[in-house]
């Protein structure tokens, strides 16, 4: 006699979920679009309007005026340069503009949850669990949604990464207001100081370094993410890896995997060196 | 009249306060409350009041619930129950509105570890409570500068509080409450985290600016030195509760119980009695113009003394005179006392501590008088009752 369990249709069970919020969250998911797609676009032309060369010059100065060490100044201008040199600066410029664009609505959206869930402890309570889903489940998983919702493409691209590198924004803002010594706190409370006035004369400036450590944590995040998407349509640098696997083209491969490197650890210092402002 | 008035205020920390103060009413002990409900009773039916332009130190070891006591008068901790009244206004009865309103307008706090907002340099630390008000950007300007003068932190207000010492930074806690023109402050500990001799110029500067400014100050502290010296009067706990409640003199001459009588024990008694504590009434004068050489000699005998202080008709201490030189004067036939007054004595204020006293004493043999701003006499001290009064509290001279 043989007996089995029925199997639970957790699978299905997701899907249906997704179909009925594909059908009834599309406004969502046109502004989404709209915002997104418009938002690269404007970057893109913007980076690709002008000569390359110049780009990178105005790059190079860019970083030097915010970081203020030459170094970094001159690994930027000869990094960008081996890019272009190599061929593949408007798949960085697509690249460097998913990441910013992924990365504004990310901290845009994380850094007020990150304080909500800092004030309320039973906020955070049940946005912990969610973090700390969302950071375990492989980052390919989310690609398979983003289709449904956006199709192929950028914008599905952009949505996968907004959702992978958002919570390390959430959970450095909430880290970060925490950690304000409550003796400080306190004293703003002992001068009357309401619910407002704390948050941004006291618990934002000294969580501001915390905070941007959360931010640069997120660019990484999605810089890692926006080369996964490759395989969603992304095109740029992820791109250029994508095509070279599946055409063993191992030369073309790291090519491209050294300019993503290149445009991680330009990003990278630049934003160390914002937080410790 | 009270300014701030406690009564019996209690505050349980726990989950359960509700029950812990069930048990508390039934006079449970602290420790077994805790057992039961795991709530720990923070303050215990605490009352006292705190006196218009006056200051008191509310002293006790840590633990003994005395930062929670502050904390509760302006509601930073919750009371568990009892009035809390403070200009009339029943403060646990604020709204949360209103009670931030009462804190902008009532309280200055200087805290422990001085709480600078290290993001902030001086003058804009000193401007916070002002910007909370939503003070014209000059007037916080113009206050915050007065009150860093009045610190003796004039031209600091670009530095930031790293930039300082302890004993500056301080300083600028101090500035910060006092920019608001409060009332009343609240201070936690407000000393203690500074080394002994910038804790004792802090002393010095807060009862000069008290002296002018005439504050109503909640002084935290678990010093007895510092409460004998600042408070005018002492609220001493123990476990939350009230221990003992009076001037600094009550505390140390009749403690109420061990506990009080403990703490007393390592106060520098010599430091702390004054010539009014130990002064004597003195059992006669001679009055200039109306009491001759023989009037002033049988005041001497009656009373078996040497020497007799003189006064003139406003009781303004003249000089002393003594009996062998009266006596001459007796054998003269002279009239008047004029001719044997010593006018050359020593003379102390009431306030004036043991310890200068003993020092004084030594090399003189008559007593010393103790006189008023206008030179009127209050008391007399000889050596041995001031001997006594440091052997009694067990002083070592």
């Amino acid at each position: 006699m043989s007996f089995e369990l029925p199997r639970i249709p957790l699978g299905d069970a997701i899907e249906a979920v997704l179909n009925f919020l594909v059908t009834h969250l599309a406004f969502a998911t046109k502004a989404f679009s709209a915002v997104a797609d418009q938002g690269i676009r404007v970057m893109e032309s913007g980076m690709m309007a002008v000569h390359p060369i110049l780009m990178i010059l105005i790059l190079t100065a860019i970083v030097f005026y915010l970081t203020r060490q030459r170094g970094v100044s001159v690994f930027t201008f000869l990094g960008l340069g081996l890019i272009w040199n190599l061929g593949l600066w408007s798949a960085t410029v697509s690249t460097l503009s998913l990441v910013l664009v992924a990365t504004l609505i990310a901290i845009s959206i994380g850094i007020p949850i990150g304080i909500f869930c800092a004030l309320n402890t039973h906020a955070f309570n049940v946005v912990r669990p969610v973090l700390d889903f969302m950071q375990t489940l492989p980052a390919f998983v989310y690609l398979i949604p983003a289709i449904p919702f956006f199709g192929l493409g950028r914008v599905a691209a952009i949505f996968a990464t907004v959702i992978f590198s958002m919570p390390p924004a959430i959970r450095f803002t909430t880290l970060g207001i925490r950690q304000v010594p409550k003796e400080l706190v306190e004293c703003a409370d002992a001068f009357g100081a309401d619910r407002w006035q704390k948050l941004f004369k006291i618990q934002l400036p000294l969580a501001k370094a915390t905070i941007m450590g959360g931010v640069n944590q997120t660019i990484m995040l999605a810089l890692s993410m926006v080369v996964i998407a490759a395989m969603i349509g992304a095109r740029g640098l992820g791109g250029e890896v994508w095509r070279a696997i599946q055409r063993l083209q191992p030369g073309a491969g790291f090519e491209a995997g050294i300019g993503i490197v290149i445009v991680a650890i330009i990003l990278d210092r630049v934003l160390q060196k914002l937080a410790k402002q | 009249m009270a300014k701030i008035e406690l009564k019996n205020v209690t505050k349980i920390f726990g989950d359960h306060p509700k029950k812990a103060l069930a048990m508390l009413e039934q006079g449970k002990a602290k420790d077994e409350i805790q057992a039961k409900t795991g709530s720990v009773v923070g303050v215990n039916n605490v009352s006292f009041n705190v006196n218009e332009g006056e200051i008191v130190v509310v002293m006790g070891l840590s633990g003994s619930g005395k930062s929670t006591l502050v904390r509760c008068i302006n509601r930073l901790f919750e009371p568990t129950s009892g009035e809390i009244i403070v200009d009339g206004q029943d403060v646990r009865k604020l709204n949360k509105e209103k009670l931030r309103e009462f804190r902008r307008e009532k309280f200055g706090m200087v805290f422990q570890n001085f709480a600078l907002f290290p993001h902030r340099n001086v003058i804009h630390n000193v401007e916070f409570g002002l910007e909370i008000q939503n003070a014209d950007k000059t007037v916080r300007r113009e206050k915050a500068e007065k009150a860093l003068e009045l610190v003796g932190l004039k031209g600091w207000g670009d530095k930031f509080p790293y930039e300082l010492s302890g004993g500056m930074q301080q300083r600028v806690g101090l500035a910060r409450a006092l920019a608001l023109d409060p009332d009343m402050l609240l201070m936690d500990e407000a000393f203690s985290a500074l080394d002994p001799l910038i804790r004792r110029d802090m002393q010095d500067e807060l009862i000069s600016l008290q002296q002018t400014m005439r504050k109503t100050i909640v002084f935290i502290s678990h010093d007895l030195d510092e409460a004998l010296k600042l408070g005018d009067r002492i609220v001493l706990m123990k476990d939350g509760a009230v221990v003992q409640i009076g001037t600094p003199e009550d505390i140390l001459m009749n403690p109420s119980n061990e506990y009080v009588a403990k703490f007393v024990e390592e106060v520098d008694i010599t430091k702390v009695l004054t010539a009014e504590t130990i002064m004597k009434k003195s059992q006669d004068v001679a009055y200039l113009g109306t009491d001759g050489p023989r009037t002033a000699m049988r005041k001497m005998k009656n009373n078996a003394i040497a020497s007799l202080f003189v006064l003139d008709k406003g009781n303004r201490l003249q000089g002393i005179v003594f009996a062998d030189q009266v006596a001459g004067l007796i054998e003269k036939g002279e009239k008047s006392l004029e001719p044997a007054i010593v006018k050359d004595i020593a003379k102390v204020s009431p306030g004036t501590a043991a310890s200068e006293l003993f020092a004084l004493m030594q090399g003189i043999s008559h007593p010393v008088a103790v006189v008023d701003e206008n030179d009127k006499l209050k008391g007399i001290i000889v050596k041995g009752i001031l001997m006594a009064a440091i052997a009694e509290r067990g002083g070592n001279p």
